[in-house]
C-alpha cells in the first residue's frame, strides 16, 4: 500500500530536521561538484563518511530490499529524502556508480550470493565502485570494447586498459565490460560483464588530469590480472545485454537507484541571484533586457524539465512517443546544466576571467569550474551527439546512422 | 467545508484523457490533409456539416456550466480538444466561441448568460473582435470607442483579425467607453452589409475579417456589466494564449510526423536521408522542444483560472515555449523536404503558416518572455 499524504508530510518534516542538524559544516577545503571529480584523499574520506552517516540514519536505499541492507520502504520516502538533500545543498553521495548503476543492476540480475556480498556495502560506502566501459580507442562505440578476458579454468585473465575511470584510485570494485571471445559473428557477441575486484595484483589505476586542472579519474591498466569466474554477471558472452541494462540505469531511463543526490545541484535561481550582483553600465545586470531574456529562458527550461518528469508518469500524455522524455533526459538535463554554468560565467563581466584559486573569484570560481565539469555530463555515458542518434532512432524511428 | 488546495504540477483528468482520445480520432477522420486542402479555397474555414458535428459532440459547451446547457468542465478540458485539432490543421470557431462564452460567464448579466450561453453551447458561432489596426497585443490599447446616446451606444473605429466573422451569430467586442475598456455583445443583425471585409492572412486555413464599426449602434444593455473589464481582457488574452499553446503543440506533432515520414522514405546517395545526422539531430531538437511545450501546456491547463488570470506565469511559458518550438519544427520541415519543401504542394508550408499565425496572435515568444521577466525577476 502506498503511504498516505499525511504520513509523507510527517516524514518530510523529520527529514528536513535531520539534514539541518546533521549536514556537515564547510570542511574548509574545496569539495568536488560530483562523484566524477573526487581528486584528493581528503575529499574522498569526507564524502565517504557523509554517505555512511546518511545510510546509517536510514536515508539511503530506502526502497531497496531489507534482506540486503535496504530500507524495504516505499520509493516515495526516498524521493522525499533526495529532494531535501538537493534543497539543503547537502554534499552528494559519492558512491554513485554503486548506488545508481551497479546496485540496481545487481538487484535486477545478480545471483543471490552477489546481492548478499555487495548491496549493503554499496549503501554504507564500505565498497566503492567504478565503471570499466570506455577504452582509449572505444568511447561512444562501447560494443567495440577490446580489453581481453581469457578463460583459464575457473578464472579469467584480464589484459588491456580502461579509461575515464571515475573514482578509479579509490574503487574496490569495477563493473567491467571485456572481450571474452574474439571469434564471433558480431562484435557484440564476444563480450562478457564482470563485477571485478580492483585491489588485486595486475590492476593499476593511473590518475588523469582533467580540463579543470584537478584529478578525478584514471586510466586503469590490466596486466594479467586474474579474477574468479564467479565475478560474471549475466552469462559469459552476454555482456552486451548487461551493459545495455546498465545504461538504462545510468541514463535514468530505468528506476531502481538507491537515491540521494549525486552532484551539487544547480538552480536557475542561483544565476538570477548572480545577475543581481553583477554590474552592467553602472546598473545591476539584472536590469539589462537581454540578460533578463536569457534568465527567463533558463527558468522556463528548468520548469519545463521538471514538468517533463511529472508528465512522464501520465500514460495518456505519452502515447505517441512513449519513452521520449526518459530517453532524452540525460541529453536535456546535461546540456541545460552546461549552458547554465556557461551563462553564469559570462554574467560576471571582467570577473569571468578569474579562476578557482583566485581570492576574488566570484563564488570561489564555482561557475567556471562548474562549466568545465559540466562537460562530464554532456560527454560521459554517451555524448550528447550519440544521445541524439539514440533518441532519433529509438524514439522517432529514423534509420540508423552509418 | 475545508478550503480546497490549489492544484499544482500536472493533473490530467479522466475527462481530459477521454476527450483527447476521441478528439484525436475525430480530427484524423474528419480533417485528413486532402480535406484541409479542399477547404482552403472554400468560403468558410469549416463546413457547416462538420461544425454541427462538433456541436453535437458537446464540445462547444465543455467549459459552460450545466445549468446553461454545457458540461460544466473547464478550459483544461478544452485544451484536450484543441490540441488534436491543431495537429490536423482543423480550423474552426471553437476557440473563439469558447472564449466568448467564458467572458459572458464571468462578466455577463443573468439575462445575457441565459440568453447566450445555451446558444453558444448548442452551435451558435461567436467571433472575437478584440484586436485593432495598431497590432498591439495589449487588449486594453483601444482606439475603437462607444458613446452613449440614450439607451443606445454609437460605435466607431475598426477591428481586425476577427476570425470566422462571416459565420458568426454573435460578436464579443472591446471598445473604450468614456475612457475605460468595455466589452459588449453585438448580434450579427447589427452589422450593415459593408461592415465586414475579408483579410488575406498568412494561415490559409483561417478566415479573417476586418470589422468597421462606424455607424453601428447597439443597445447599451449589451454591455457586460462587470467592473474591471480591463482585468477581464487580460484574462481573456491569457485564455486565448492557453488555447493557442494547445493548437501549436498539436501542430508541432503533426509537422514532426510528416517530416519523419519523408526522412524515412526519401533516398539520396543510397541512404534514407533520415540516417544523416544533419537531419536527424534537429528532429530530436524539435521533439525535445515539443515535449517541453506539452509539459508547460498541461501544467498551465492545470493551474489556469478565468478570469483572474491566475497561472499567468504558466500560460505565458506555455505559449512562449510552444511558439518557439513550433517555429523551429515547421521551419526545419520546409528545409528538410528539400526542393519539394519549396512547393505549395508540400504540407510543410501549411504548418509553417499556421505556426506564424498562432505565434503572432496574442503575443509572440519574445513578448511573453518579456512579461515573464517582469513577473519572475523583479
Amino acid at each position: 500500500m502506498s503511504p498516505s499524504a499525511s504520513e509523507l508530510n510527517e516524514f518530510q518534516v523529520e527529514v528536513a530536521a535531520w539534514f539541518t542538524d546533521n549536514k556537515p559544516a564547510d570542511p574548509g577545503f574545496l569539495l568536488p561538484q560530483s562523484f566524477m571529480e573526487v581528486g584528493t584523499d581528503q575529499q574522498f574520506e569526507f564524502l565517504r563518511d557523509w554517505q555512511r552517516k546518511v545510510y546509517e540514519a536510514g536515508y539511503l536505499g530506502m526502497a531497496w530490499p531489507s534482506e540486503y541492507g535496504g530500507g524495504g520502504r516505499d520509493q516515495a520516502f526516498q524521493d522525499i529524502v533526495t529532494a531535501e538533500m538537493a534543497r539543503q545543498k547537502a554534499p552528494f553521495m559519492t558512491n554513485t556508480i554503486g548506488l545508481s548503476w551497479a546496485g540496481p543492476l545487481i538487484l535486477n540480475m545478480g545471483t543471490e550470493a552477489q546481492k548478499q556480498a555487495y548491496i549493503k556495502r554499496i549503501l554504507s560506502a564500505e565498497d566503492i565502485w567504478c565503471q570499466g566501459f570506455s577504452e582509449p580507442d572505444n568511447g561512444s562505440d562501447l560494443g567495440n570494447a577490446q580489453l581481453r578476458a581469457v578463460r583459464d579454468g575457473d578464472e579469467f585473465v584480464l589484459n588491456g586498459s580502461k579509461i575515464w575511470t571515475s573514482l578509479g584510485s579509490y574503487a574496490d570494485y569495477m563493473i567491467l565490460l571485456a572481450r571474452s571471445n574474439t571469434e564471433t559473428n558480431t562484435k557484440y557477441e564476444g563480450l562478457s560483464y564482470f563485477l571485478a575486484p580492483m585491489k588485486i595484483p595486475g590492476i593499476d589505476p593511473v590518475p588523469i588530469r582533467k580540463l579543470t586542472g584537478e584529478y578525478g579519474f584514471t586510466q586503469t591498466f590490466f596486466d594479467d590480472a586474474r579474477i574468479p569466474d564467479t565475478c560474471l554477471i549475466g552469462e559469459e558472452g552476454k555482456g552486451w545485454q548487461v551493459a545495455m541494462k546498465t545504461l538504462t540505469f545510468e541514463r535514468a531511463v530505468s528506476g531502481g537507484q538507491a537515491g540521494g543526490v549525486h552532484s551539487m545541484p544547480v538552480f536557475a535561481s542561483e544565476v538570477v541571484a548572480l545577475a543581481r550582483q553583477a554590474q552592467r553600465d553602472g546598473r545591476p545586470a539584472i536590469e539589462d533586457p537581454l540578460i533578463r531574456d536569457q534568465l527567463v529562458g533558463f527558468l522556463m527550461e528548468e520548469r519545463g524539465l521538471e514538468l517533463n518528469n511529472l508528465r512522464a508518469d501520465i500514460p495518456g500524455l505519452n502515447s505517441e512517443w512513449p519513452g521520449a522524455i526518459a530517453m532524452a533526459r540525460k541529453l536535456t538535463s546535461s546540456e541545460w546544466r552546461r549552458r547554465l554554468n556557461q551563462f553564469a560565467v559570462t554574467l560576471q563581466g571582467a570577473n569571468a576571467s578569474r579562476y578557482v584559486d583566485d581570492a576574488q573569484a566570484i563564488d570561489g570560481g564555482r561557475w567556471q569550474r562548474g562549466y568545465f565539469n559540466a562537460f562530464s555530463g554532456t560527454i560521459g555515458g554517451g555524448t550528447s551527439q550519440i544521445q541524439k542518434n539514440i533518441v532519433g532512432e529509438r524514439v522517432l524511428g529514423l534509420p540508423k546512422s552509418e | 467545508m475545508t478550503e480546497q488546495t490549489e492544484p499544482s504540477g500536472i493533473l490530467f483528468s479522466d475527462e481530459q484523457a477521454q476527450l483527447l482520445e476521441i478528439a484525436a480520432t475525430f480530427s484524423a477522420n474528419k480533417a485528413p490533409i486532402d480535406a484541409v486542402r479542399r477547404q482552403l479555397a472554400a468560403g468558410d474555414a469549416i463546413t457547416g456539416e462538420l461544425w454541427r458535428e462538433i456541436a453535437a459532440l458537446g464540445w462547444l459547451g465543455i467549459a459552460i456550466p450545466e445549468e446553461y446547457g454545457g458540461s460544466g468542465l473547464g478550459l483544461g478540458e478544452v485544451v484536450a480538444i484543441v490540441e488534436p485539432m491543431g495537429r490536423n490543421l482543423l480550423s474552426s470557431p471553437l476557440a473563439a466561441t469558447t472564449l466568448a462564452a467564458q467572458a459572458i460567464l464571468w462578466g455577463g448579466s443573468d439575462l445575457q448568460k441565459s440568453q447566450w450561453l445555451p446558444q453558444l453551447a448548442g452551435g451558435s458561432v461567436a467571433a472575437l473582435a478584440l484586436t485593432e489596426a495598431h497590432g498591439d497585443w495589449d487588449l486594453c490599447n483601444l482606439t475603437c470607442s462607444a458613446s452613449r446616446s440614450g439607451d443606445m451606444l454609437s460605435l466607431s473605429g475598426g477591428k481586425t483579425f476577427v476570425t470566422d466573422a462571416a459565420m458568426a451569430d454573435l460578436f464579443l467586442l472591446s471598445v473604450a467607453l468614456e475612457g475605460t475598456p468595455a466589452l459588449l455583445l453585438m448580434e450579427k443583425s447589427a452589422l450593415g452589409e459593408a461592415a465586414l471585409h475579408r483579410e488575406v492572412v498568412i494561415d490559409e486555413t483561417r478566415r479573417s475579417y476586418g470589422l468597421s464599426l462606424d455607424g453601428i449602434t447597439v443597445p447599451a444593455a449589451n454591455l457586460l456589466p462587470a467592473a474591471n473589464i480591463g482585468g477581464a481582457l487580460k484574462g481573456l488574452h491569457l485564455a486565448a494564449c492557453l488555447l493557442y499553446a494547445a493548437e501549436m503543440c498539436g501542430g508541432m506533432a503533426g509537422v514532426i510526423n510528416i517530416t519523419l515520414e519523408y526522412l524515412k522514405t526519401r533516398r539520396q546517395f543510397d541512404h534514407f536521408i533520415g540516417a544523416y545526422q544533419a537531419l536527424k539531430h534537429p528532429m530530436v531538437d524539435a521533439l525535445v522542444g515539443l515535449e517541453q511545450a506539452r509539459s508547460h501546456l498541461y501544467h498551465a491547463a492545470t493551474v489556469f483560472h478565468m478570469p483572474s488570470g491566475r497561472g499567468e506565469v504558466a500560460v505565458r511559458m506555455a505559449k512562449a515555449q510552444a511558439a518557439a518550438a513550433f517555429a523551429f519544427a515547421s521551419d526545419r520541415a520546409i528545409q528538410f523536404h528539400g526542393a519539394f519543401g519549396f512547393t505549395y504542394d508540400c504540407d510543410a508550408q501549411l504548418f509553417r503558416r499556421r505556426a506564424l499565425w498562432c505565434e503572432q496572435q496574442h503575443g509572440d515568444a519574445l513578448h511573453h518572455r518579456k512579461h515573464l521577466a517582469d513577473l519572475l525577476l523583479d
